[in-house]
């Protein structure tokens, strides 16, 4: 009983000490597509020596808003990593916690590749087309009717005569987000619109809503299964950051959107019409409260880690134009907080 | 239907279950067998790292080192550049992007390598020796086997030139392929060439330590009161009944509430192999009180009723008689309950164990991985070298479960008294 009454206390020792225990780790949560660029800045960063490697969790932008703005101290994350701006509904939540100023850093661009197996034939959509074959509804002789395409063909008689088949990230992946916002948005017709703004829907989330036919396929977060079911099947297409296609170019290739193939000049001036601009934010009270923030910052936006030669172009981020860099690298030196709503 | 018809069929019928269960059992042992083939077919080359041979002279005058018992000018001299320009002669190159491509076939670490070899041998300044570089990933997939050659070089994540280098290496006996102690000594990395599970099985043994603290010393005194000491009536039932069902919850829900108390109202540190071992110990208190009053049932009355006989209290019955004879099976529940928590990889997703974590932890107080969790963050990466590192180590949490099951039979065998 003795050993049972010290072995309990140990326990409990353990538990209490951590109460008092600081934190001098950085910690940083978010997007699982900037994921794989801030992990490879995170370890050079504790390589240097000077500070501690920070620690990544991928929640997807979504959730790593949702732990970022719960508030300040050091149980909460320092920096969210997002595949997209922050919303105006996360700034308020920020708010309504105390999280008050927000340093917006934009790391670089990355282009959504539709993408299949490089033993299909190359292929060519349009974004409208990409709506048809994803959308719940669409519009058929003017009337709004349940997605009846089954196949490519079904869309337009160009497109080959092969079944729909795609595999979509889930509604928590901010590359889902941008998806909504520059395919399923920009692709909805005009009729479509116009008929759900009838119905009294808001356009911008009727035209996003997919499909639930079983055509339009929802995996998970894991990109790399993705990636093994489109070598595998290859009538099946999927969609996911451009890094996972350099990273795969072996297996899979991209198709083209409206004539255009992802590549790194298209991304970058947005030729490429999937492409959007990638960020993390950092809560400016946790610095000088952990250790190495800012410095993480300066490693970050220095010209050898996201410039146009960097470390992280080499595994597929796409760099900003030099006056967007001089912006984001200002804001990072100078930590300019982003206004609130 | 005459009696001989009748017995033929009843032997058919027998032969057929027989065979029903011997192809049950071969389809069960097929399956099994076609997984663990896979694992170690992917994960056997993880274990070695490929390793390039590189003559380095270590020039005082490109280190910046002017006196070697300065250690502070020996830790920060450029052994970047020494190394830089001395792997690159190694092979002709006419531009920049050929001296890029030649660069990149050594592991960014090599600046590292040189440094370390060099902080332990600084008597070979100015000396010229052959060290072994890691070489980088592709190279690495390319000298194991895992990259196609024969596809066409946009392709290929190595070019023709690299290709050019490895033959021209390969002749040269330039490239080795060593035990892979990176393996085991450190922790994860984004380049696969570097990453290793050492922080995971940290991880693993600080979350087991912890679940074992809490949940063996609280399972044992429930099961103790529970079948020695309290009242049998309805509340007892209830409680019996409840212990049952909390075995069968999944998992996944401790998990919440490992993050709707620990995390949310504790505020304990996210990542945590403190909060993942408690989260996992409410998850196996059950499953060690169900085979603790099992095995507490099993201790014939005549050993109670022996010791009460002498004049030795309740408690001391149970404390020196009965509890130790109940040891082995107890000991083996909770060796097989700690071996599933071990597994164990939804509620770890939920307290944010899934983090990337480079620093091995020194104490549960620390973020870290676990070895489950390590398989799944690696099954994720974009980087084809970490396919084998997937299995391999999957093949070490099957050797940890092995091992714990067979301490669990051992524990069994060597130590129950047998009551007849």
């Amino acid at each position: 009983m003795k050993k049972l009454n010290i072995i309990l206390s140990v326990a409990a020792a353990l538990v209490i000490t951590t109460y008092a225990s600081a934190r001098d780790q950085i910690k940083i949560v978010g997007s699982s597509t900037v994921y794989p660029y801030a992990t490879v800045v995170a370890e050079k960063f504790g390589k240097s020596g000077k500070f501690k490697t920070p620690v990544i969790e991928s929640t997807g932008t979504g959730g790593g808003m949702k732990l970022f703005c719960a508030g300040v101290g050091t149980n909460h994350p320092d920096i969210t990593n997002a595949s997209r701006a922050i919303k105006s509904k996360e700034k308020a939540l920020c708010e309504k916690n105390g999280v008050k100023d927000i340093v917006e850093i934009v790391v670089g661009n990355d282009g959504i590749s539709f993408a299949h197996s490089v033993k299909a034939k190359d292929a060519n959509f349009t974004k409208e087309q990409l709506w048809r074959a994803l959308a719940h509804d669409v519009d058929v002789n003017g009337k709004l009717v349940a997605n009846p395409y089954k196949k490519w063909s079904d869309i337009d008689k160009s497109l080959p005569n092969k079944a729909i088949k795609i595999m979509v990230p889930p509604p928590t992946s901010g590359t889902r987000d941008a998806w909504n916002s520059l395919v399923m948005g920009k692709g909805c017709s005009k009729a479509a619109k116009d008929a759900f703004k009838a119905a009294g829907k808001k356009a911008k989330k009727a035209c996003a809503k997919l499909r639930e036919d079983g055509l339009a396929i929802e995996a998970g977060e894991n990109d790399t299964l993705i990636v093994n079911k489109l070598s595998a099947d290859p009538d099946m297409f999927g969609l996911f950051g451009y890094s996972y296609l350099i990273a795969n170019k072996d297996k899979i290739k991209a198709t083209a959107v409206n004539g255009v193939k992802p590549s790194l000049k298209g991304i970058q001036d947005y030729s490429y019409p999937i492409a959007r601009p990638l960020f993390f934010y950092v809560k400016k009270a946790h610095i000088g409260v952990v250790p190495g923030i800012h410095e993480y910052l300066k490693e970050f936006t220095a010209n050898k880690t996201m410039g146009p030669k960097g470390y992280l172009t080499d595994i597929g981020l796409v760099p900003l134009s030099s006056d967007k860099y001089k912006t984001t690298r200002t804001s990072a030196l100078k930590l300019t907080t982003i206004k609130a709503n | 239907m005459n009696k001989e018809l009748r017995r033929k069929k009843r032997y058919q019928a027998e032969k057929r279950f027989q065979v029903y269960g011997i192809i049950a059992i071969s389809l069960a042992l097929f399956f099994v067998g076609l997984l663990v083939f896979k694992v170690f077919s992917e994960g056997t080359s993880a274990f070695s790292r490929t390793m390039i041979k590189v003559p380095i002279t270590f020039n005082a005058e490109k280190l910046g080192i002017t006196n070697i018992n300065d250690n502070d000018e020996v830790e920060n001299a450029d052994y970047y550049t020494l190394v830089y320009e001395q792997f690159v002669k190694n092979y002709p190159y006419s531009n920049d992007e050929e001296e890029k491509q030649i660069i990149k076939l050594l592991s960014p670490d090599y600046e590292f390598e040189a440094k370390n070899y060099f902080l332990q041998n600084r008597n070979q300044l100015n000396k010229t020796v052959t060290l072994l570089f890691t070489a980088s990933d592709d190279f690495d997939q390319l000298h194991k086997g895992n990259f196609p050659r024969d596809i066409p070089e946009e392709r290929r994540r190595l070019s023709n030139y690299q290709l050019n280098i490895y033959d021209q290496f390969l002749k040269e006996g330039k490239i080795e392929k060593i035990f892979n102690n990176y393996l085991f000594s450190k922790g994860d990395s984004r380049d696969p060439e570097l990453a290793g599970f050492g922080g995971a099985i940290l991880g693993s043994l600080f979350t087991i330590l912890i679940c074992l603290l809490i949940s063996f010393p609280i399972a044992l005194s429930a099961a103790v009161y529970l079948e020695e000491f309290a009242p049998k009536n309805k509340l007892t039932d209830l409680i019996e009944i409840n212990i049952n069902n909390l075995a069968a919850v999944p998992s996944i829900v401790f998990g919440l509430l490992g993050l709707g108390v620990l995390l949310n109202v504790f505020e304990l540190p996210r990542s945590t192999a403190l909060v993942g071992g408690i989260t996992l110990s409410l998850m196996t208190l059950p499953r060690i009180i169900i085979p603790a009053r099992a095995s507490l049932k099993a201790v014939p009355p005549s050993i109670r009723e022996g010791a009460l006989a002498v004049g030795a209290s309740k408690v001391q019955t149970v404390f020196h008689h009965v509890v130790p004879l109940a040891m082995p099976g107890t000991l083996s529940g909770t060796i097989i309950g700690l071996a599933q928590a071990l597994g164990e990889t939804a509620p770890l997703l939920l307290i944010g164990m899934v983090a990337f974590v480079v620093e091995l932890p020194g104490s549960p107080m620390d973020p870290s991985a676990s070895l489950p969790v390590q398989v799944y963050l690696w099954s994720e990466s974009a980087e084809r070298g970490f396919v084998e590192k997937t299995s391999a180590t999957i093949m070490m949490l099957l050797g940890f479960l092995i091992v714990m099951n067979s301490l669990a039979v051992y524990a069994r065998q060597k130590f129950e008294k047998k009551w007849n």
